[in-house]
């Protein structure tokens, strides 16, 4: 076989590897762009590229100190729907999973319709509800936290139902035989193997109530979050520092990915 | 009592009170308290809220937010909006259709790969796969404005080629916007694809090959259909948020790629015209109900074939 050959039949084995990293490359594309940006000198504001390389934008993020005070109160408004969300979401996943009781499917269903309705239809019917209960002058922080709360609940649901489906049930066995009492079975065996679901569930929570935009945009009234900022500047020109909120956000999601995973590989290494 | 000693050689070896199986009676009550909370949000702001919708479509137009509006049953809202608005509405299903494909085409490309071909490196790609994504959406979308901008890399490079003509652009088009669609919603088709083909049993693509089966004959009767679950479940995740998405043909396109949302959210916040608004919103939502269900029947017996 000549080297040509062999080459061409590897490209034929390979090429279907060869296409997933590609369109891996293209999910990174606009990342490279976010990050390559926040070193960024403009020349002008209104002009949207890379003019030359500055460390400022790192050094003084909140230049604007509007984009910082969005930044803060998405902060806020993720972390508290994320709390109240993983906590209802979490006991629902019990629920559903660990016990038996007719109008299991309407649950079920309920949990599942919000996952496919488009957000633009979710954000204005809880519009409608504010503004017909009279809640129309108050839109923003709270209207805000409770549409987060209530679009997180359903993936978190899911989330902690896969973990628990999943679960070996003879390890709860075993700790019962072993005379520990179904409290102490809960705390010590059953929650610490649905952990990792759980703060799964919580992280999914934290980055859809921070990224959103569609239905939180209908219920904030004159209150910005950090996407709604980003909309506002994105007709007016855009200061860079939203690029080092973008990098910021990139690595540290990739830092607790690494870390969950560095401890779970422990985890494994102390048990074997 | 007399019953149950009679028949406690035939029940199971395990005693009836067991710590881990208590009355059938105190643990159907704990489901339902465990489910209350969540239950009840889920009810009052997602159940509730489009029984308001349903009136809010059917209020009278001349109405405004500040005096409150008159309940009419105006049916007539619905033709007057769609009369106005069916293009963005036709618009929206067609982009949010033709991304769904191309996410389909890339998504199966990648979740294959993971699936069969990454070996050991399969954990890093899922996390490849979701890390860009942890990302801000509209930062993400503002930097392929950059990138598909007039003078930039790309429709230089195309120009070069002549796909694009000399005075050509990407922004502004239809297939910038399309193109922001497929990327935004790429993760949502590639994780229940990747699911579905990672369960697929290896030996039974070994016996088509073994049974004389080409490669891409093999394909077509054994892995596409064993994945439709997953092919159901990614295109629904990815065409259901893409119809109603209008950050992407406002950041990447013109006011002639309006999609139906750009519609929805201008007549709420800018025109407060809020009945109307709610017309078009029903109208969405019974429209991808309609359609999901009829897609959703179709692939179901697909797979019953």
């Amino acid at each position: 076989m000549s080297p040509l050959q062999r080459m061409g039949r590897w490209v034929g084995q390979h090429l279907v590897l060869m296409g997933g990293l590609l369109v891996i490359v293209y999910m990174f594309v606009p990342i490279f762009v976010v990050v390559l940006m926040s070193f960024n000198k403009p020349k002008s504001k209104l002009i949207y590229r890379f003019d030359s390389f500055t460390l400022q934008n790192w050094l003084h993020p909140c230049t604007d100190q509007s984009m910082c005070s969005a930044l803060s109160r998405s902060i806020q408004i993720g972390l508290l729907a994320t709390v109240v969300a993983t906590v209802l979401g979490t006991l629902m996943a019990f629920a559903l999973v660990r016990h038996r009781f007719e109008g299991r499917a309407v649950a079920n269903l309920l949990v599942f319709l919000p996952m496919a309705s488009p957000e633009i239809v979710m954000g204005s019917s809880l519009l409608a509800l504010f503004v017909a209960a009279g809640f129309g002058g108050q839109l923003g922080f709270w209207t805000i936290l409770i549409a987060h709360i209530m679009f997180c609940l359903s993936f978190v649901v899911v989330t902690v139902r896969a973990r628990l489906a999943g679960l070996d049930n003879n390890l709860e066995q075993a700790a019962m035989d072993l005379y520990a009492t179904e409290a102490q079975t809960f705390r010590r065996v059953t929650l610490p193997l649905v952990f990792p679901g759980i703060l799964g569930a919580a992280l999914l929570s934290f980055s859809l109530s921070f990224d959103d935009f569609i239905i939180t945009n209908l219920n904030a009234g004159n209150t910005t979050t950090f996407p709604m900022y980003v909309w506002g500047v994105a007709q007016r020109g855009v200061p860079m520092q939203v690029n080092v909120v973008g990098t910021v956000m990139f690595l540290v999601s990739i830092a607790i990915v690494v870390g969950a995973e560095l401890n779970r590989r422990r985890q494994e290494k102390a048990l074997a | 009592m007399t019953a149950s000693t009679a028949a406690a050689p035939i029940a199971p070896a395990t005693p009836p009170e067991q710590p881990d199986r208590p009355p059938a009676r105190k643990r159907k009550l704990t489901g339902y308290w465990l489910l209350l909370p969540g239950m009840l949000w889920l009810a009052v702001f997602f159940v509730i809220p489009f029984y308001s919708l349903v009136a809010t479509s059917l209020y009278d137009r001349t109405g405004s937010v500040l005096q409150g509006y008159d309940m009419a049953w105006q049916f007539s809202n619905y033709w007057h909006t769609l009369d106005d608005y069916w293009r963005p509405l036709v618009r929206s299903l067609w982009y949010g259709g033709l991304a769904t494909l191309i996410c389909l085409a890339l998504g199966y490309v990648l979740a294959y790969a993971i699936a069969f071909k990454s070996g050991r490196w399969k954990n890093l790609m899922l996390v490849l796969v979701i890390a860009p994504f942890f990302t801000s959406f509209l930062v993400r979308t503002l930097s392929w404005k950059l990138l598909l901008r007039d003078d930039g890399f790309i429709v230089n490079a195309l120009q070069f080629v002549h796909l694009l003509g000399s005075d050509g652009r990407l922004l502004a088009t239809p297939v910038a916007v399309i193109a922001g669609l497929v990327y935004n919603f790429l993760p949502f088709m590639v994780l229940p694809l990747f699911a579905s083909i990672d369960k697929i049993d290896h030996r039974l693509i070994e016996a088509a090959s073994d049974l004389y089966s080409r490669p891409i004959v093999g394909f077509f009767k054994v892995t596409w259909p064993l994945s439709l679950p997953g092919v159901v479940s990614g295109t629904l995740l990815t065409f259901i948020p893409a119809v109603g998405d209008y950050i992407n043909a406002e950041l990447l396109g013109s006011p002639k790629q309006r999609m139906i949302g750009n519609v929805i959210q201008s007549l709420f916040t800018d025109a407060n015209d809020y009945p109307a608004a709610g017309a078009l919103s029903m109208m969405l939502m019974l429209l991808i109900l309609a359609m999901v269900l009829f897609y959703v029947r179709r692939a179901g017996t697909e797979e019953l074939l």
